[in-house]
């Protein structure tokens, strides 16, 4: 009985938004097609599904492009974040000299910082520069939730490692890590995010012709005024984003699950 | 008293210890004790008479600045000290098993030799059948219990409890004393206990410290003279309401100063 209650419940919380959402595109629809509203200007969704099958390979090309940028960026990001976190959580001068600078890093507008990369990596390498763009807007969420997390290890629990002889690496390994755990994924579904968003903005300013990325689709099916193609380069970007979004929460809480109170599920 | 005293040499000798905190705080002053291997001790005392501070002290995680804290015995602060916090502060990530084996963890010891020992000590506070499950599927006193076999898994010689029970509620803390002493009466650990409540000190302990609070410091020594195994006769026995009240006056002795 339970088991039922809580399956159909499952279940409308997939089927109600998706009707919504339906319901949505049906208005959009009808009031295009009623008001006769040029495709130039806002296209029917039936005309920009039509675009999106016609210009599958091209705009599956810059997809994949765009994911490969985001995903390398938000890898690195972690490997970076996490590394330096860990570096500054074992020595407090390291942290005091090097914490500002990664402000200064994530502060400054990452847009500003596109045409001196662009510059310094060269135009034939536009995708390498993308990257260490999209590196520079993820990396910073990671570092900062990790560092937080890393201190945040019970201090009973650590007066136990220290009676026990623990040493500088168990303590990290066994205590502060998995302490850090909880906050380490937070960072990770806000970088994952921001790796997308610093992908394609750092494509929009790197600017004609050098990008094949869905960025530049939207730039180019703009400058054409081809506008249902331009919402199908948007409606994947939208797609990729909620798939990086719906992968990091399925890998929290797979790893949270048993034990943190964010994951668990309340009985009763 | 002094018969059993004499007869086992005393394992923790503190004279004159003294702390006082960064803030100016004197949080002990001039705490002479002696405590004899296998003993069981009970510290009580209103909070901020620095009970708390001298367990630190003997674990080794703060350090006296005033005295001297020698181990006779033993020539030196055991390697094995088991230290039992007033939350079960249990590792939510991992298993009963998995918390129980952090001590032989640290000390390199691996899994499979340690098993029987986790066993063991699960089984002697009674959560065999939950050693897969995780801290926040037990209630409370369960998770103390598993605190305890932590605590006891490297069978150390000390065992030093830091108002380990005052969070749970009447019958759960006296269910607790009673399996304690159980397993003090089996092992015979040398047990500090620190807590805020008379009853609990002298139902458990065969000495009581009573300590008073700013500054911090030891206002009376009563010893108990009943003996083991205690249980239900002894807590409805005139004379442990006797030494109740001998302790509680103590207490408001020290308080009125």
């Amino acid at each position: 009985m339970k088991r039922d209650d809580t399956l159909s419940a499952r279940l409308m919380r997939i089927l109600v938004p998706v009707a919504a959402g339906i319901l949505f595109l049906l208005l959009w629809e009808a009031f295009v097609t009623i008001r006769e509203i040029p495709r130039f200007v806002l296209p029917a969704p039936s005309v920009i599904f039509e675009s999106l099958v016609q210009n599958f390979s091209s705009l599956m090309g810059s997809l994949w492009v765009t994911l490969r940028v985001t995903i390398a960026a938000f890898l690195l990001a972690v490997v970076g974040g996490v590394g330096l976190a860990i570096l500054f959580s074992q020595s407090r001068h390291v942290e005091m000299a090097l914490f500002p600078y990664a402000i200064v890093l994530q502060v400054t507008p990452v847009v500003s910082i596109a045409p001196l990369i662009l510059i310094w990596v060269g135009y034939d390498n536009v995708e390498f520069a993308l990257l260490i763009l999209a590196w520079i807007v993820a990396f910073f969420p990671i570092l900062s939730n990790t560092t937080l997390g890393l201190r945040s290890a019970d201090h009973n629990l650590r007066d136990l490692f220290r009676l026990y002889g623990a040493s500088r690496w168990q303590v990290l390994t066994e205590l502060q890590l998995p302490s850090a755990l909880p906050y380490i994924l937070a960072g990770l579904k806000i970088s994952g995010g921001l790796a997308l968003i610093g992908a394609v903005v750092a494509e929009f300013v790197a600017g004609s012709g050098s990008g094949n990325g869905l960025a530049w689709r939207i730039v180019e099916a703009g400058n054409r005024l081809d506008i249902p193609r331009m919402f199908a380069a948007l409606f994947l970007l939208s797609a990729l984003g909620i798939a990086i979004f719906f992968s990091l929460s399925l890998l929290e809480n797979r790893l949270l699950r048993r034990w943190h109170e964010s994951a668990v599920r309340r009985e009763g | 008293m002094s018969a059993a005293g004499a007869a086992s040499p005393s394992l923790i000798e503190l004279s004159g210890i003294g702390k006082t905190y960064a803030n100016g705080t004197v949080a002990l002053t001039g705490v002479d004790a002696s405590i004899r291997e296998g003993g069981f001790v009970s510290l009580v005392g209103p909070s901020g008479c620095g009970k708390s501070t001298l367990l630190r002290i003997v674990a080794g995680l703060i350090a006296e600045d005033r005295g001297k804290l020698d181990w006779p015995a033993s020539g030196a602060r055991p390697h094995d000290i088991g230290f039992v916090f007033q939350d079960a502060t249990l590792m939510p990530w991992a298993s009963v098993t998995d918390n129980v084996y952090l001590p032989l963890k640290l000390k390199a010891v691996s899994r499979a030799e340690a098993g029987p020992r986790i066993e063991a000590a699960l089984s002697r506070v009674g959560l065999s059948d939950f050693a897969s499950a995780f801290p926040r599927e037990l209630s409370g006193g369960m998770k103390m219990r598993v605190s305890i076999a932590r605590a006891l898994v490297t069978e150390p010689p000390v065992l030093l409890m830091d108002e380990p029970f005052a969070a749970l509620d009447e019958f759960t803390r006296e269910k607790l004393d009673d399996d304690l002493l159980s397993l003090w009466q089996a092992q015979r650990f040398t047990t500090i206990f620190v807590t805020h409540s008379i009853y609990e000190s002298v139902f458990l302990s065969e000495r009581v410290l009573v300590m008073g609070a700013r500054p911090g410091r030891i206002l009376a020594e009563i010893e108990i003279g009943e003996p083991y195994p205690r249980g239900r006769a002894f807590r409805e026995s005139p004379r442990y309401v006797e030494i109740c009240a001998r302790v509680s006056a103590a207490l408001r002795e020290g308080a009125a100063i």
